[in-house]
C-alpha cells in the first residue's frame, strides 16, 4: 500500500518505527494529488512553499499532510472561499485551527474546494468549478466540503478540515465513504474561519476512520480567548474513547427521519449498521424529535439572515475584487458597491443574500427571523429531552447517495433537502459524525450518523470506533 | 410676531449624545485607542473587519459604561447582548456595527441640571448603550477621491439618549454643560467636542402650549459645539414656527446644521431613512453582569458634581453662586478643598479662586488641570494680605508670578520685594512729599471731604510701587493733617 492510502495514526506508527519520514510522506501524498486530481479537482490551489518554511522534522508530534477548506485562514496564502469576490485576499493570520495544526507539525499541503462560501451541499457552487466524487466522478462529492472530503477519500491528503454549518462536513462525508466530524458548536475555535452563518459554523475533521477523527478533533480543540463563542472547557484525550464496546450504551432511533423521502438502500444500510451495533450490546429505542419537520425551514432563516450581514464586508472597499463602472453616474460609491457584488458573488449566494435580508427587514423580523430562532429552541429542547434517556441518536447521514453533477443545480429546494438530516445538529449545536455503513448496489458510499449530547464527542467515537471494528467499510478504498 | 409664536408653542427636544470613552484599547480588539496618531496606523485585523475574525469585548469599556450608567442614576440590564446594525458606508469595514439594540447596558436614568435661572431640574435619561465607533472618511481634491482612515474604527462608544424633556435650545445647552461635567468627574472620555470624542444629535419638535402629544420631529446632525447646537436648535424651533403657523406641515426628517450658512438643511426623509436590520450579534456571547462587577465599578465612582454642590454649601458654607463655579471644574473643586483644609475663611478663599486666580488662568488659556500652583501657595499669599504684608495689588502680582514661574509664594514675595512698606519713617516721607505736592487737595481734606484723602492713599501707593500700605498711609495722612490744622 502507498504511503498516501494509509491513515494518520498508522504513519504515525511508522514514523515512530522510523520506518518511514514526514519528506516521504507529504511526497507521496503530492504523487497522489498529481494522479488524481485532474479528473477529481479537490484542490483549489497547493500550498506555495514558503520562503524560510523548515522542512517537518522527527521533533514535532504529527508531520501529517492535511487539506484546508478554501475557508480557513492561512497566513499569506490566498483564502478566497471559492469566490471571485475575495480574489487576491491573503490574510495576515492563521486561523486558530491552524496555528494549533501548525504547532503540532502538520504539513498544509492546499486548499480544498468548496461551495462559494459554504452555501451548497455539492460543491458545484465554487468559481473554481466542480469537485468530482472519487467513487464515481460523474458525481458530486457532495457539500460544501466537497473538496477536502474527496481529497481525503481520494488519497490526495492524509486528512483535511472542513467547515459545518448544516452538513457540510457529514453530507460530504457520507458522500466519500469517509469520516466526517461536526463538533460542539463552541467545542472548537471560529477564529479565521470566514463565517458563513455564526451561530452554526464549526470547524471540524474529515478522515478515514474514527481514530483519526478523535486525533485531529484533539489538536483543534479547545477554548480560545479570540473567539467569545468557544467554550472554556478542558479537552478530553479523544483517543481513550476508542474503547470498543458499547454495551449497555441507550442509542435511539428518531422516527421523524425515516420517512418519505429516504432511498431505500439508505434506510436497509442504517438498519444493518443498527443491527451490527445491537450485536454488540447496545440497546435501540424508538424516539420522536417532534419539530424536525421544521427545521429545514428554520435553518434557512437563521442561517440565510446571519450570511446576508457577514457577506455584507465584501464590499470591494478594502480588499478582494473591486469593479468601478467606467460610466459613473451620479452614485459613484453605490454603483461600485452594486458592480462589485454583482461581478464576485455567485447566484446562490445572491439567493441567500436576499432571503437573509428579506427576513430581517423591518415589519418581516417578527414573523420570520424571531419566529426561526423560537422554533430552533424547540429543536434543541427536542435533543435535551431525548438525550435525559439516551447516551446517542442514530440516523442516516443523507437520505441519498452522491446524486449526478448538475442534477440537482437548477432546483435549490431538493438541493436543501439534502441536507434534511444534518441540519438539526448544528441549530441544536450538538456533535453529530457521519461514518460509512456500507454501499450501494451501483457501489456508491453511504452515511450513518451519530448525535449525542453538547461536549460529549467522547460518545460519538466511541459507539463510531466499536461500530468500525465490527464492519469493512472504513477499508474500502475509491478506485483511483 | 415672534413673541406671540412663542407663548403659543412648545419646544420639546431630546437629545443624543456620542460619547468616546479613554479605555486604553479598542472596544473589540487589542488596538490602542488614541487620537491624532498616521491614517491607518492603529488597525489590526480584528478592527480592520478582515474576514474570519471575532470580537472580543474589553472589560474596560463595559466597566466604563457602568460607570456612566450609575452616574446617571440609570437601571442596569443584568446581562450584556449586543446587535448588529446593517448598513453599508465605506468607513464600515463590516458592513455592519456591533451596537445595542433591545437590551442597552443602561436605562431609566436622569441627571439634575441647574436652568439659566437657577432652578435645578430633572432630565430623565431614556437608555445609554455601548457600540464601536466606525472609521474616518477623508476627500481628497487633488485626487478627486475619498480615502479610509481606520484609527477610529471599534473605539468605544457610549451613547446616551434623553428623554424628549429639554423645553428651549438653552436649556439643551444646559444639559450638555451638565452631561459633560458629570461625565468628566468620571474620568471615561476626554469630552471634547473638537476631536469629536463628544458628539451630539438633537430630536425637536413643537406643539401646542399645553398640548400632551408631540408634533412631528426633525432630527439634526453635524453641529461640532455646544453652541452650535444651540444655533442649530434656535434656528429649527423658528423654521418650524414659522411653518405651522403659516398653515405648513412639519415632515419627519434628518437635517444637518450648516456653520457657514446658519442654517438647517435637508439629508434624508423618513422614507430615505435605513432599515438596519438588527438582529443579535452571534459573534458575541451574551454577558451577565454580576453583582462583584456592580460593586467593584460603584467604588470607582467618585463624588459627583451635584454631591459636590450640595456638600460644599452644606459643608464650607459656600454660596450656591460660589459653588457652582468652584464644581464647574474638578481641578477647581479639589485645589479649593485643599485650600480650606489650610485656611477657615472659605468666602476668602473662593473670592481668590473665582477672581485673581481664574483670570490668570483664563487669561493664560490654560486649563485648570494643568495650572502650576499648590494650595499652599495660594493660601501663603492670603495669609500675607491678612497680615498687611502684601497689598491687594501685590497679592495679585505674587500669584502671577508664581504661575508664570512655578516658585513657592514666600520665595516670589521676596525676591521680586513686594512685601509692603509698613515701615512709619518711609511711609511719613511719602505722605510728606504727597502733603508738598497736593496743596488744593490738602485744603480739600480739610474742609471735612474725607474722599480726597482716598487720592491721596492711591498717590502714595503710586510712589511707592504699590507697596505702601494704604491702611498705614490713610492713618499718617489723617493724623498729619490734624496735626496741622490743631497747630
Amino acid at each position: 500500500m502507498k504511503l498516501n492510502e494509509l491513515t494518520a495514526h498508522e504513519l504515525l506508527d511508522l514514523l515512530k518505527a522510523k520506518k518511514t519520514t514526514p519528506r516521504e510522506i507529504r511526497d507521496a501524498v503530492l504523487a497522489g494529488i498529481a494522479r488524481t486530481d485532474g479528473q477529481v479537482k479537490a484542490y483549489v490551489r497547493l500550498r506555495s512553499k514558503a520562503s524560510g518554511e523548515q522542512e517537518p522534522s522527527g521533533d514535532v508530534s504529527m508531520p501529517i499532510p492535511i487539506g484546508i477548506k478554501d475557508n480557513i485562514c492561512v497566513t499569506g496564502e490566498p483564502t478566497t472561499c471559492c469566490s471571485r469576490i475575495l480574489e487576491g485576499f491573503k490574510p495576515p493570520y492563521d486561523a486558530t485551527v491552524i496555528q494549533k495544526l501548525k504547532g503540532s507539525g502538520a504539513q498544509i499541503i492546499g486548499s480544498t474546494n468548496m461551495d462559494e462560501f459554504a452555501f451548497g451541499s455539492s460543491t458545484e457552487n465554487s468559481c473554481y468549478g466542480p469537485t468530482r466524487n472519487p467513487w464515481d466522478r460523474d458525481r458530486v462529492p457532495g457539500g460544501s466540503s466537497g473538496g477536502s472530503a474527496a481529497a481525503v477519500a481520494g488519497h490526495e491528503a492524509i486528512w483535511a478540515l472542513g467547515s459545518d454549518t448544516g452538513g457540510s462536513i457529514r453530507q460530504p462525508a457520507s458522500f466519500c465513504g469517509v469520516v466526517g466530524l461536526k463538533p460542539t458548536y463552541g467545542r472548537v475555535s471560529r477564529y479565521g474561519l470566514i463565517a458563513f452563518a455564526s451561530s452554526l459554523d464549526q470547524i471540524g475533521p474529515i478522515t478515514k476512520d474514527v481514530e483519526d477523527s478523535a486525533l485531529l478533533l484533539g489538536i483543534i480543540a479547545g477554548y480560545d480567548e479570540r473567539d467569545s463563542t468557544s467554550a472554556d472547557l478542558p479537552v478530553p484525550d479523544y483517543t481513550k474513547a476508542l474503547v470498543n464496546d458499547v454495551k449497555g450504551l441507550k442509542i435511539g432511533i428518531p422516527g421523524e427521519y425515516f420517512v418519505e423521502g429516504i432511498d431505500p438502500q439508505v434506510r436497509e444500510a442504517i438498519d444493518v449498521a443498527i443491527n451490527v451495533l445491537e450485536t454488540r450490546g447496545a440497546t435501540f429505542h424508538e424516539i420522536s424529535l417532534p419539530h424536525t419537520g421544521y427545521a429545514t425551514a428554520t435553518y434557512y432563516i437563521v442561517a440565510t439572515a446571519e450570511a446576508s450581514s457577514n457577506l455584507a464586508r465584501y464590499d470591494g472597499v478594502q480588499y478582494g475584487l473591486r469593479r468601478q463602472p467606467l460610466d459613473t453616474r451620479k452614485t459613484p460609491l453605490i454603483d461600485m458597491y452594486e458592480e462589485t457584488r454583482d461581478a464576485g458573488l455567485g447566484s446562490e449566494a445572491k439567493r441567500r443574500i436576499m432571503l437573509g435580508t428579506y427576513s430581517l427587514s423591518s415589519g418581516y423580523y417578527d414573523d420570520y427571523y424571531l419566529k426561526g430562532l423560537k422554533v430552533r429552541t424547540l429543536i434543541k429542547q427536542d435533543f435535551d429531552k431525548a438525550f435525559l434517556k439516551l447516551d446517542a441518536i442514530v440516523t442516516p447521514t443523507a437520505p441519498t447517495t452522491a446524486f449526478k453533477i448538475g442534477e440537482k443545480s437548477d432546483d435549490p429546494l431538493s438541493m436543501y433537502l439534502s441536507d434534511i438530516y444534518t441540519i438539526s445538529a448544528n441549530l441544536s449545536g450538538i456533535p453529530a459524525i457521519s461514518i460509512p455503513c456500507g454501499f450501494s448496489r451501483d457501489r456508491l458510499p453511504i452515511g450513518l450518523q451519530i448525535l449525542a449530547k453538547p461536549f460529549d464527542e467522547a460518545m460519538l467515537f466511541r459507539v463510531a470506533y466499536a461500530y468500525e471494528q465490527s464492519t469493512p467499510w472504513h477499508k474500502e478504498r475509491a478506485p483511483v | 410676531m415672534s413673541q406671540t409664536l412663542q407663548q403659543k408653542y412648545e419646544t420639546v427636544i431630546g437629545l443624543e449624545v456620542h460619547l468616546q470613552l479613554s479605555t486604553r484599547t479598542k472596544i473589540f480588539c487589542g488596538c490602542a485607542n488614541v487620537f491624532g496618531r498616521d491614517p491607518n496606523t492603529q488597525t489590526c485585523p480584528v478592527c480592520l473587519g478582515l474576514p474570519g475574525t471575532l470580537p472580543v469585548l474589553n472589560k474596560m469599556a463595559l466597566e466604563y459604561a457602568l460607570k456612566i450608567a450609575m452616574a446617571l442614576d440609570c437601571r442596569i440590564n443584568p446581562v450584556i447582548k449586543f446587535d448588529r446594525k446593517n448598513y453599508y458606508y465605506p468607513d464600515l469595514p463590516k458592513g455592519y456595527q456591533i451596537s445595542q439594540y433591545d437590551k442597552p447596558v443602561a436605562y431609566d436614568g436622569h441627571l439634575w441640571m441647574t436652568t439659566a435661572d437657577g432652578q435645578a431640574r430633572k432630565i430623565n435619561i431614556k437608555r445609554a448603550h455601548l457600540e464601536e465607533d466606525a472609521g474616518k472618511l477623508i476627500h481628497d481634491d487633488r485626487s478627486n477621491s475619498s480615502l479610509v482612515d481606520y484609527n477610529r474604527t471599534g473605539t468605544p462608544l457610549m451613547e446616551i439618549v434623553s428623554e424628549p424633556d429639554l423645553r428651549s435650545p438653552q436649556e439643551a445647552y444646559d444639559y450638555l454643560q451638565a452631561l459633560k461635567l458629570t461625565l468628566e468627574y468620571l474620568h471615561v472620555s476626554d469630552c471634547d467636542m473638537e476631536k469629536g470624542s463628544l458628539r451630539c444629535d438633537a430630536n425637536v419638535s413643537i406643539r401646542e402650549a399645553g398640548a400632551k402629544t408631540f408634533g412631528t420631529k426633525t432630527e439634526l446632525k453635524n453641529m461640532n459645539s455646544f453652541k452650535a447646537v444651540r444655533a442649530a436648535l434656535e434656528f429649527e424651533e423658528k423654521r418650524q414656527r414659522e411653518v405651522v403657523s403659516s398653515g405648513g406641515r412639519i415632515i419627519q426628517e434628518t437635517r444637518l446644521w450648516s456653520e457657514e450658512k446658519w442654517t438647517t438643511i435637508t439629508m434624508r426623509s423618513k422614507e430615505e431613512a435605513h432599515d438596519y436590520r438588527y438582529f443579535p450579534e452571534p459573534d458575541l456571547v451574551p454577558f451577565e453582569i454580576d453583582e462583584a462587577l456592580i460593586e467593584e465599578v460603584r467604588r470607582s465612582i467618585p463624588e459627583l458634581p451635584r454631591q459636590k454642590f450640595e456638600r460644599f454649601v452644606g459643608e464650607y458654607g459656600l454660596s450656591e453662586y460660589d459653588a457652582r463655579i468652584i464644581v464647574a471644574d474638578q481641578h477647581i473643586a479639589h485645589f479649593f478643598e485643599a485650600c480650606a483644609k489650610l485656611y477657615a475663611d472659605t468666602k476668602k478663599i473662593c473670592n481668590w479662586l473665582n477672581g485673581p486666580l481664574l483670570q490668570e488662568i483664563n487669561g493664560r488659556k490654560l486649563a485648570p488641570r494643568d495650572v502650576k500652583i499648590k494650595p499652599e501657595d495660594l493660601v501663603a499669599i492670603i495669609r500675607k494680605v491678612d497680615e498687611n504684608v502684601l497689598s491687594n495689588l501685590s497679592a495679585k502680582e505674587a500669584l502671577k508670578q508664581v504661575l508664570d514661574t512655578g516658585k513657592d509664594a514666600a520665595a516670589v514675595i521676596r525676591d521680586a520685594g513686594l512685601a509692603q512698606v509698613s515701615d512709619s519713617s518711609a511711609l511719613e516721607g511719602i505722605v510728606d512729599e504727597l502733603i508738598r505736592e497736593h496743596q488744593s487737595v490738602v485744603a480739600q481734606i480739610r474742609e471735612g471731604k474725607p474722599s480726597a484723602v482716598g487720592f491721596l492713599i492711591g498717590q502714595a501707593m503710586r510712589k511707592s510701587q504699590g507697596k505702601a500700605n494704604p491702611r498705614m498711609i490713610g492713618e499718617i495722612i489723617r493724623r498729619k493733617l490734624s496735626n496741622k490744622s490743631e497747630a
